[in-house]
């Protein structure tokens, strides 16, 4: 079964900066660190003291609730320091990679010869588990559980986002490994979305699965709103969904029998020199990403992950586990005298017209942004909600169902359809507000109350 | 332009936390953002955001009332020396219209003074910055009343508009009523004599306006002509009487999307269905009356109309549908546009309720049919 949809509503942000297609060699840091923070819903019970000695996939922790699902380490080396933020929580394990890598040895597999209850144990052993995520909620998924769909979208359409048809170009063989690991756990229900521009010899058209086509503009990367479309998450329904990424890693667990969390991360944004595509773990401090260095004299903020619905990770930041991209932005401080009453603007972007910064590329300009962080205004009370409606190819009401996160009544969350968005599927609408309500930090909150609510 | 920027650094201690003139802190605040974007950047979310916020917003429809505004003025210079002088008389095109600035530019300053003097302490009671919305209301209060109207009453009508009709329910994005309009109905009410009687024109100006002498029972041949109503030479509210000036308002606003075109055509269909019921020849009401003007400026309030896409056109069609019966069966009221709008926006909530329990339905079927 096939099938496409088209999306009119989104939007592409043109930003400049984009990724050149070019690679650096693998690149690797002295420090790796493993945050809690990427895993949203769990709770770490660390397995190793400071000082500890790891391998590629040792347990560093394990997550309280289900003790079963062990997160391991992306490199080997020693565990350098456990950091801990407010009340003491974990908000990081940090490991001092040693200069040859060691790798714990899992037992080689065919997915087709051992019991769905094997591939299970080997994918909690190794730390590959974490890697699917779970609707609703974006959680981890559960071990015990059969999901109704497996989930995968081979596109990224975020802003700046890797060019999966270019860092899977030699992944073939792992990504089909991760797909038969995936039939088995949940036979026939393995869906993949694909772009409509995808070429016909691009990796994942010869891959087995589902196939579905979508064409348009941000979010229809997002596996939330495919999943909208082709397989809706309702109550008391679970699906889940995985990137290439995680697919690819799964593969070579079952191809080689180790835990290799490498990826091609695309390093962006309008503050670097040079942009490009290089290789590295998973954790790896993103101050070791040099071969693409920052322009000098700009006071830029990385962001481990997209513009939208990346993570702030400072200079001496870490990449996230679930990230293939970083993006280098200026930090937008500046003031500008009367800037919302100036008619042109013509260095601004903006998706509504009251600014004529959209005319810009006829009047000689790229058309592409350097946008930098400024808020652009100050947060006020929900005015336009219509604008949040043009950038979200789903049938759901935003505005009503922030409204009712904030009002805090669960019945209603679920009425709107909780179930079926994550914040990353929102934030296009978060950046279109001229309310400037922060709309993915109120749906986080509003997801974790269901959490709560729930159990 | 650095120096605006060092001035505002020199004076703002003395209105942070602590200064001594603390408690001016959100007036502070909001002129230092109106002259300054301010250099905040995204914590939470987003790293990056448009660069529209609701200054912008609201400035550009005040920037679409500025036709009417300025039509106005002239027409109101025009209707004095109509009623003083023969045609052929007439004084110039400047005259004219310094006669009518002088006349509608007090109505404008004591709405922005008054609104936005409330509006400034209920921030600085509240710790809240100060909200741009006034920006809009206080431009469209001068607009839709008469240009005789006295000031004290204006006055007051802003006050209860902004108080009543905003702030108790907690400033602007929270109100259940067009706040302009309720400012009109307000006055309306109160000194019905001054909206719609004879008093209406007095100061040399003559004649009611074209509705209310239908209301009257004049016969339609003797009204101004069909082309005078359309171009807006004729007696009414400030900003009402020129459906061309109003059609350019239209424009910026549908142009920049800030106002919804499907309240606006929804609005104007309502009206013509209703209309072809009555012994009035539809094109008329379309330019008689606050029709259109309610109809481009008020009735597309993003926060007083529904919220639903589907609800806007339930809404704007109501909404001209209820305009039109108004002045066609009710001989109390001449004008209807205020009164329909106003009783739509009470709907709104109600109507975008309907809208959202489809949708709940709809979703929960659609995914039962998934499996």
């Amino acid at each position: 079964m096939s099938a496409c949809y088209k999306f009119r509503r989104g939007l592409d942000i043109p930003l400049k900066g984009s990724a050149h297609l070019m690679t650096a060699p693998l690149a690797s840091s002295s420090l790796y660190t493993l945050k809690p923070g990427d895993f949203k819903n769990t709770i770490p019970k660390l397995l190793v003291r400071e000082g500890d000695i790891v391998q590629a996939g040792s347990p560093v922790y394990c997550d309280k609730e289900h003790p079963e699902i062990l997160f391991t380490a992306p490199v080997s080396g020693t565990i350098h320091a456990i950091v801990r933020g407010e009340k003491r929580k974990i908000t990081g394990v940090q490991i001092l990679a040693d200069e040859e890598q060691m790798q714990e040895l899992f037992p080689v597999a065919d997915p087709e010869q051992i019991t769905p209850e094997r591939i299970r144990e080997l994918l909690l052993q190794s730390g590959c588990w974490p890697l699917i995520t779970r609707r609703p909620y974006g959680t981890p998924a559960h071990p015990g559980e059969t999901p109704k769909a497996i989930y995968i979208s081979c596109f990224d359409s975020a802003p700046l986002a890797p060019h999966y048809d270019f860092t899977f170009a030699e992944s073939f063989e792992s990504l089909l490994m991760g797909i038969r690991v995936l039939e088995r756990l949940c036979p026939g229900k393995v869906h993949l979305g694909l772009r409509d521009t995808t070429s016909p010899h691009s990796v994942f058209r010869r891959l087995p699965g589902i196939m579905h086509t979508f064409s348009g503009p941000h979010p229809a990367g997002n596996p939330g709103v495919q999943l909208h479309h082709v397989c809706p998450v309702g109550k008391d329904q679970v699906v889940w969904t995985l990137t290439p990424m995680g697919l690819s890693i799964i593969g070579k667990l079952f191809l080689n029998g180790t835990y290799d969390t490498t990826r091609m991360v695309a390093v962006t944004g309008s503050a670097l020199t040079r942009t490009g595509y290089i290789s590295c773990h998973a954790g790896i401090q993103v101050s070791a990403l040099t071969a693409f260095p920052l322009k000098e004299g700009i006071q830029a903020r990385i962001i481990s992950g997209n513009p939208l619905t990346g993570d702030n990770a400072g200079p001496d930041g870490f990449l996230g586990f679930h990230h293939q991209q970083v993006t280098c932005l200026p930090e937008g401080g500046k003031r500008e005298l009367a800037g919302w009453a100036r008619p042109l603007r013509l260095n601004k972007f903006s998706a509504a017209r009251t600014y004529i910064s959209y005319l810009a590329p006829l009047l000689g300009k790229t058309g592409r942004f350097n946008l930098d962080t400024n808020l652009n205004g100050g947060v006020r009370a929900f005015v336009l909600t219509r604008d949040y409606q043009k950038v979200l190819p789903m049938d759901i009401f935003v505005s009503h169902l922030i409204k009712a996160i904030l009002a805090e009544d669960i019945d209603k969350m679920e009425l709107l359809g909780i179930y079926e968005v994550l914040p990353e599927d929102l934030a296009l609408c978060e950046f279109v507000c001229p309310s400037k309500i922060e709309i993915q930090d109120i749906l986080q909150k509003g997801i974790d109350l269901m959490i709560k609510e729930m159990q | 332009m650095k120096w605006v920027e060092k001035i505002i650094e020199k004076i703002k201690p003395a209105f942070s936390k602590g200064g001594r003139l603390s408690f001016l802190h959100s007036t502070f605040n909001a002129f230092e953002t109106f002259l300054l974007v301010p250099g905040t950047v995204t914590g939470k979310g987003s790293h990056i955001r448009d660069c529209n916020d609701l200054k912008r917003v609201m400035i550009v429809v005040v920037i679409a009332l500025v036709p009417c505004l300025l039509f106005g003025m002239y027409n109101t210079g025009l209707q004095h020396y109509l009623a003083m002088v023969p045609k052929a008389e007439l004084p110039g095109f400047l005259p004219v219209f310094w006669y009518g600035f002088l006349k509608v530019l007090p109505l404008v300053i004591v709405s922005y003074v008054v609104g936005l003097g409330i509006e400034f302490t209920i921030a600085q009671i509240r710790g809240h910055e100060v909200n741009e919305g006034y920006l809009v209301t206080g431009m469209l209060i001068p607009l839709i009343v008469p240009v005789t109207i006295p000031l004290w009453m204006l006055a007051l009508a802003v006050a209860f508009a902004v108080l009543i009709g905003k702030e108790i329910f907690g400033g602007t994005g929270m109100n259940i009523w067009n706040p302009a309009l309720l400012a009109r109905a307000f006055l309306f009410f109160s000194y019905p004599a001054y909206m719609t009687g004879d008093k209406v024109w007095v100061d040399g100006i003559s004649g009611a306006t074209p509705l209310a002498a239908l209301a009257e029972g004049t016969p339609l041949q003797e009204l101004p002509s069909w082309t005078d109503m359309f171009l807006g030479f004729i007696p009414g509210s400030v900003g009402e009487t020129s459906l061309v000036c109003i059609l350019l308002g239209a424009a910026i606003l549908l142009y920049t999307g800030v106002a919804s075109w499907k309240i606006m055509i929804s609005c104007v269909a309502g009206a013509v269905l209703i209309a072809f019921t009555g012994n009035i020849p539809v094109h008329y009401h379309l330019v008689m009356g606050g029709f259109a003007f309610g109809c481009v400026f008020m009735a597309t309030d993003p926060v007083t109309s529904p919220q639903t896409e589907t609800g806007k056109w339930i809404y704007g069609f109501l909404t001209g549908a209820l305009t039109v019966t108004i002045r066609l069966f009710n001989p109390g009221y001449p004008e209807g546009m205020m009164l329909a709008i106003l009783l739509m926006n009470t709907f709104s909530p109600l109507i975008d309720h309907v809208v959202v329990s489809v949708n709940v339905k709809r979703r929960i079927k659609r995914i039962a049919s998934h499996g």
